[in-house]
């Protein structure tokens, strides 16, 4: 990959963060109200809101209110959560691992798991298994998150007993180590599952057809008639180029996945920045909100990118325009 | 143009036309998926439409005993209060169709004039266009709502507004690269060797072509619409004054260990939606991959 | 040659079956052919014949399903390809066969460098050679196809390689192990003439070398003339004849296959009526220049598609331009009815400036100054009945107010198409009938010059006849002016009374028809007309051929001095550095300092 077009893609990123940052700011002036209200609650006191206002710069112009938060924003200063009286971005540091760890699992297992089913059914197409998958994943991907997680609860928790039905860790077990290892494991595979399944089924379809379409190009006969074997056509020469379309929906479904996230936190009583977000949002703790939404909206753009330089690398035609 | 336009397209051509179109709907209903899809459609369709008026039950007023099972009376059961569970499932549909509707109309309208333009203007205008639709890609508009409902309150009109400014980059995106082939198409270039205007070009050559993508596009972009706002009232951050089918499933979350009814049905019309426009579509393209 | 031994590879009666949504279809129909070692097997026939079909049938290359084959048997060596396992194919595909297909821009992987397909034919066959060795073997055989610098450039990325080289890599892989046979579909139909010649030299040097079998398939009997010794000929899915290839091209025994190879004569000889000297100018082209945009060449790259032009056309005339993908002959076509702009020169047409009007005024250009397009598919509207695009002009030029409906069937009519396809959309019309719409709605608004961007190549053989025929009575009963563009001289000689000669942008030669076809000037002329297959295998041995090395320079950076220089065999130190201008030598204009001083020399030698 040519130095120059990481560089470049990395440049881009500035007036895309840059716009993201501006939004937060105009909802914050656009909503009713005073924004020192939006920034700070509307229990505090005059002097506590004098504060607020030196801090953000608020008795300012407006561009240089925008400076002041921009340049807040980009020292991690995202205000104080008025609900906790902690700084917004402490108050989310401390919530995030959770949510990491159900989206990263989900993210690598769906991608893994998606590309294997995709190639399973393009391997015999329109035979009995890959009508089976397909028919699956259709199912899946029209399922909303909250009722694969409330059907998962019924069946794998309440009925078959195999799962624990909601939270993060046992709360009577006291283990430590392996055995708190093990049990984490245990809570986070329905909602992994659930989480994953969604994107599972967009992953298979695509591989599949990406597979099949590349199946039928000339270059794939190339490769038959040089005594290739049908897996090895499949993974060597079909796979690769079939992966490209799936390459750019995974990193564009990043927030997708993270929105799933926070329902499936909901169902299955994750302790993670779902909660927080849901709570925040009812007692309008907005420093928490849209602190929230700017990490996200960051992870969204660096998904992105990466999706940008894996196609790059894929695809050695894109480098060189 | 419209005199000497119906001279030619007057009695004979227009009328087999038409069958020319019919025969192509015809070969989307033809396939299974294109068939299923359709019909599910139309059943949320007129669910969502005329469906509250004909279960003319109050879906918020204690109708029944608390906690029936699905019965004849009761299709789908009742809540914890002994509401009826069908009545909520219509009204929170038509709430569903209404804002993936409103959704749908401001993503065709700003999608396609940003694709038509963005890919038959090439150069400047095309890198304005193409800049603006990837900055608006990457905005979780998820997210976006949630904010906007912490700061200005929860409520259909925003949401729909929140969603109408961010969901369109898709269509454009789809309009934008078919335009981009259909220029290079020589079509084109021979109706602008009769002399026909841009805006000709654009309205009689270009946008028939990409009806059918435009159309599977909307769908696709309505049924992920129908998700969000159902995910969002799930989380109690929906409009308080309409029934959702969110705000069902998440009362009915509570009562999973006895009453799955009241979870499972909100959300099974949501994947009726869903996967009925999403077959809709895969049938439409199919019947297209014969076709171009 | 060796016809007593036993055949290296022979199909009997194969018959194979497609299963679609509509019904069954037979695509071959109890087809039998062989060949034998160093021998070359032409399979000839029209496309959808079935002869591509019946040897990847042979091969199992087909998908089975929608493919079903029903019987027969295709015998390698005595061994039954169609009885053998997966496993036992494998080992003879690619190590006893070598497969070359048509198009070289898709038949290699794209992403994955150049070298290490080649490597990788050898490895699948050879699993105990190292990496280093297959990768030597590799270069060795790029080098042996013609690939200079093959030691740097296995390196690449298909990508970055032009269409003939391409081919010349697919040729590697496929002869990688020493294969008893090579089979050869249409590899050299999406390929210059110039570039053709350089391929099939490639196969005949490769066959000579090793006396490998090798099936050719083409639909161009001139290809088969070049290289096969034995030919079977396939219509509608059936072998109709075969036999050596000079007897078959002297006595044809079948009156299908006399017709092909009459047609094929008549499209490469007959010239037309000649035009009155006096008829007035009707399109005058001056020092015409349009540069476009580059696509990969970086910022501010300009490609020289047409690098100043100067032309006449009289009413009533054909001007045949010939070139090669890349000379700028579309671009010229395209910019003399203004879809694309001039950079810079001028255009009059009927004694009119018109290289800048616009609005009204290009309007009633577009009237009379019409375009026939290459693809027929392509240009017309999917979506739109064909007789609602004919009448497209009529409306936009508000012509016929009254009676559109009644020119629609007036023009079909003088086009040859019955009243029952106006309702019909293009895709339910044939491909002659497609490019009869084009030409009825260029004829729409009784224009007086047509340019035919070449209005025939995506054609079959027959076809093509018949609308080169409708082309020329319409020009005697219209009084029209043809500027034919077209990378096919056989084609385009029908048809002109002068012909122009594109190289790189520029006219390198132009004059009378019959001039510079049969006493070439300019040394690129006389390369391309050789490179033109032979009409008949006897003539295989007594023609000299002129191959070009190489391929034509990047037009976003054209060479100094003459831009043929690069390839040319006779360029000399001036050639590198001065730039030749036409200069009228033997009743044409020349533009070659070469045969401009020989010419010179000859008068002052003939005065002395």
């Amino acid at each position: 990959m040519t130095r120059r077009y990481v560089l470049w893609r990395l440049v881009q990123l500035v007036p895309t963060c840059a716009g993201i940052l501006l939004i937060g700011f105009l909802l914050v002036h656009a909503a009713p109200g005073d924004p020192v209200l939006a920034l700070a609650g509307d229990s505090g006191d005059a002097a506590y809101y004098d504060r607020i206002r030196e801090r953000f710069g608020l008795d300012e112009p407006f561009l240089s209110q925008l400076a002041t938060y921009a340049g807040n924003v980009v020292r991690g200063d995202l205000g104080t959560s008025y609900t906790r009286g902690l700084p917004a971005l402490e108050v989310v540091w401390a919530r995030l691992p959770a949510t990491l760890l159900l989206t990263t699992t989900a993210l690598i297992v769906s991608t893994i798991v998606g590309i294997a089913v995709g190639v399973a059914a393009a391997a015999r197409p329109h035979g009995m298994r890959d009508a089976v998958i397909g028919a699956t994943s259709l199912g899946l991907y029209a399922a909303p998150a909250f009722l694969a997680g409330q059907l998962a609860i019924l069946v794998f928790a309440l009925r078959l007993g195999w799962f624990p039905v909601q939270g993060m860790t046992s709360a009577r077990s006291s283990a430590t180590g392996f055995g708190h290892l093990v049990d984490l494991a245990h809570h986070l595979v329905l909602p992994v599952l659930v989480l994953a399944a969604q994107e599972i089924a967009a992953v298979a379809r695509l591989t599949r057809a990406g597979l099949l379409d590349e199946l039928g190009r000339d270059h794939i006969t190339t490769a038959r008639a040089k005594g290739a074997s049908e897996a090895r056509v499949l993974i060597r020469h079909a796979l690769r180029r079939a992966l490209l379309p799936v390459v750019t929906v995974i990193g564009g479904r990043v927030g997708h996945l993270v929105a799933g996230t926070i329902v499936v936190e909901a169902v299955f009583s994750w302790p993670g920045l779902g909660g927080l977000l849901v709570s925040s949002v009812q007692a309008r703790d907005t420093p928490i909100v849209l602190g929230l939404f700017l990490i996200i909206a960051l992870t969204v753009v660096i998904a992105n990118l990466l999706t940008d330089l894996t196609y790059a690398w894929l695809d050695p035609r894109v480098r060189y325009r | 143009m419209s005199a000497t336009a119906d001279e030619i397209g007057a009695p004979g051509l227009v009328g087999r036309k038409v069958t020319a179109k019919g025969r192509w709907l015809r070969a989307v209903v033809r396939r299974p998926s294109g068939a299923v899809g359709a019909a599910l459609v139309a059943v949320v369709a007129v669910a969502g439409a005329v469906g509250p008026e004909v279960v003319a039950r109050d879906p918020l007023a204690v109708d029944g005993p608390s906690l029936a099972s699905p019965s004849w009376t009761y299709p789908m059961g009742t809540d914890a209060l002994g509401r009826d569970l069908l009545s909520g499932v219509l009204h929170g549909l038509r709430t569903s169709v209404l804002v993936a509707l409103a959704v749908a109309l401001a993503v065709i309208a700003i999608g396609m004039v940003v694709g038509m333009v963005a890919g038959y203007r090439t150069g400047r205008v095309d890198d304005i266009a193409m800049r603006a639709t990837e900055f608006v890609q990457v905005i979780p508009r998820f997210f976006l709502a949630i904010v906007v409902v912490a700061l200005f309150g929860a409520g259909i009109d925003r949401l729909v507004i929140v969603l109408g400014l961010t969901s369109w980059p898709l269509l454009a995106r789809v309009i934008r690269a078919e335009v981009l082939s259909l220029r290079e198409r020589e079509f084109v270039d021979a109706a602008r060797a009769d002399g026909a205007s841009s805006a000709r070009i654009i309205v009689r050559e270009l946008l028939p072509n990409v009806m059918p993508s435009t159309v599977v596009t909307v769908g696709l972009i309505a049924a992920q619409v129908m998700l969000i706002e159902a995910s969002l009232s799930f989380l109690g951050l929906g409009d308080p004054n309409v029934i959702s089918l969110g705000y069902l499933a998440s009362q009915g979350q509570q009562l999973l260990r006895v009453a799955w009814w009241a979870s499972i049905f909100p959300g099974l019309a949501i994947v009726v939606a869903v996967l009925g426009l999403n077959l809709l579509g895969d049938g439409i393209t199919d019947a297209l991959g014969g076709r171009r | 040659m060796t016809a007593a031994t036993t055949p290296v590879f022979e199909v009997r009666d194969l018959t194979v079956d497609f299963d679609t949504s509509e019904g069954s279809f037979r695509a071959v129909d109890a087809v039998s052919f062989a060949v034998h070692a160093g021998q070359t097997l032409g399979l000839v026939g029209e496309s959808g014949a079935g002869k591509s079909v019946s040897v990847k049938a042979a091969l199992r290359l087909l998908d089975e399903p929608p493919a079903r084959i029903t019987g027969g048997e295709a015998l390698l060596d005595g061994a039954d390809l169609l009885e053998m396992t997966s496993r036992q194919l494998r080992r003879i595909r690619g190590r006893d066969i070598g497969l070359v297909l048509q198009d070289p821009l898709t038949s290699l992987h794209p992403s994955l460098r150049i070298g290490d397909q080649i490597a990788e034919a050898i490895h699948l066959h050879d699993t105990k050679i190292s990496r280093r060795a297959a990768r030597a073997r590799a270069v060795e055989l790029l080098d042996l196809v013609g690939i200079p610098q093959a030691h740097r450039r296995w390196r690449d990325h298909p990508h970055e390689w032009s269409g003939g080289m391409r081919q010349r890599a697919v040729i590697a892989i496929a002869i990688a192990n020493g294969p008893k046979l090579l089979v050869a579909d249409e590899p050299t139909t999406a390929l210059d003439v110039t570039i053709q010649a350089q391929v099939l030299g490639v196969l005949r040097e490769i066959q000579e070398a090793t006396g490998t079998a090798m099936i050719l398939i083409t639909h161009d009997l001139g290809v088969i003339a070049e290289l096969a010794d034995v030919v079977t000929v396939l219509h509608d899915a059936r072998v109709v004849e075969s036999g050596p290839a000079i007897e078959v091209f002297r006595a044809p025994k079948l009156p299908y296959t006399a017709s092909l190879l009459a047609r094929r004569s008549a499209i490469a000889r007959r010239g037309p009526d000649p035009v009155a000297r006096e008829r007035e100018v009707v399109l005058d082209v001056e020092d015409l220049v349009t540069h476009l945009p580059s696509r990969g060449g970086g910022r501010g790259a300009v490609v020289h598609a047409v690098d100043g032009l100067s032309f006449s056309l009289r009413a009533g005339e054909t001007l045949g331009l010939v070139g090669e993908s890349g000379c700028g002959k579309s671009t010229l076509a395209r910019s003399v009815v203004r879809l694309l702009q001039p950079t810079s020169g001028s255009i009059t047409f009927e004694g009119q400036d018109i290289t800048t009007v616009a609005g009204a005024d290009l309007r009633a250009v577009h009237a009379r100054l019409r375009i026939v397009f290459q693809d027929p598919f392509a240009s017309l509207n999917p979506r739109r009945t064909v007789g609602d695009i004919v009448a497209e002009p009529l409306r936009i030029q508000g012509r016929h107010r009254n009676g559109v409906r009644e020119r629609v069937a007036e023009l079909f009519e003088l086009v040859g198409l019955d009243h029952d396809l106006l309702v019909r959309y293009p895709h339910q019309l044939s491909g002659g009938q497609r490019q009869r719409v084009g030409i009825a709605r260029a004829l729409a608004l009784e224009p007086r010059v047509l340019v035919l961007d070449e209005p025939v190549s995506s054609l079959d053989v027959p076809i093509q006849a018949q609308v080169l025929e409708l082309l020329g009575r319409l020009q005697r009963e219209l009084g029209l002016a043809y500027l034919f563009v077209s990378h096919d001289l056989g084609v385009v000689r029908q048809l002109s009374h002068r012909l122009a000669v594109m190289y790189l942008g520029k006219i390198v030669e132009i004059g009378p028809a019959a001039t510079v076809c049969d006493r070439p000037a300019h040394p690129y002329t006389r390369a391309l007309l050789s490179a033109v297959p032979i009409d008949d295998p006897s003539e295989r041995d007594s023609k000299r051929r002129i191959i070009l090395v190489g391929e034509p320079p990047d037009p976003t950076r054209p060479p100094t001095g003459c831009r043929f220089s690069t390839r040319c065999w006779l360029a000399f130190d001036r050639c590198r550095t001065e730039e030749p201008e036409l200069e009228v030598v033997d009743g044409r204009s020349c533009a070659c300092h070469l045969v401009v001083d020989a010419s010179s020399t000859a008068a002052t030698a003939l005065e002395l």
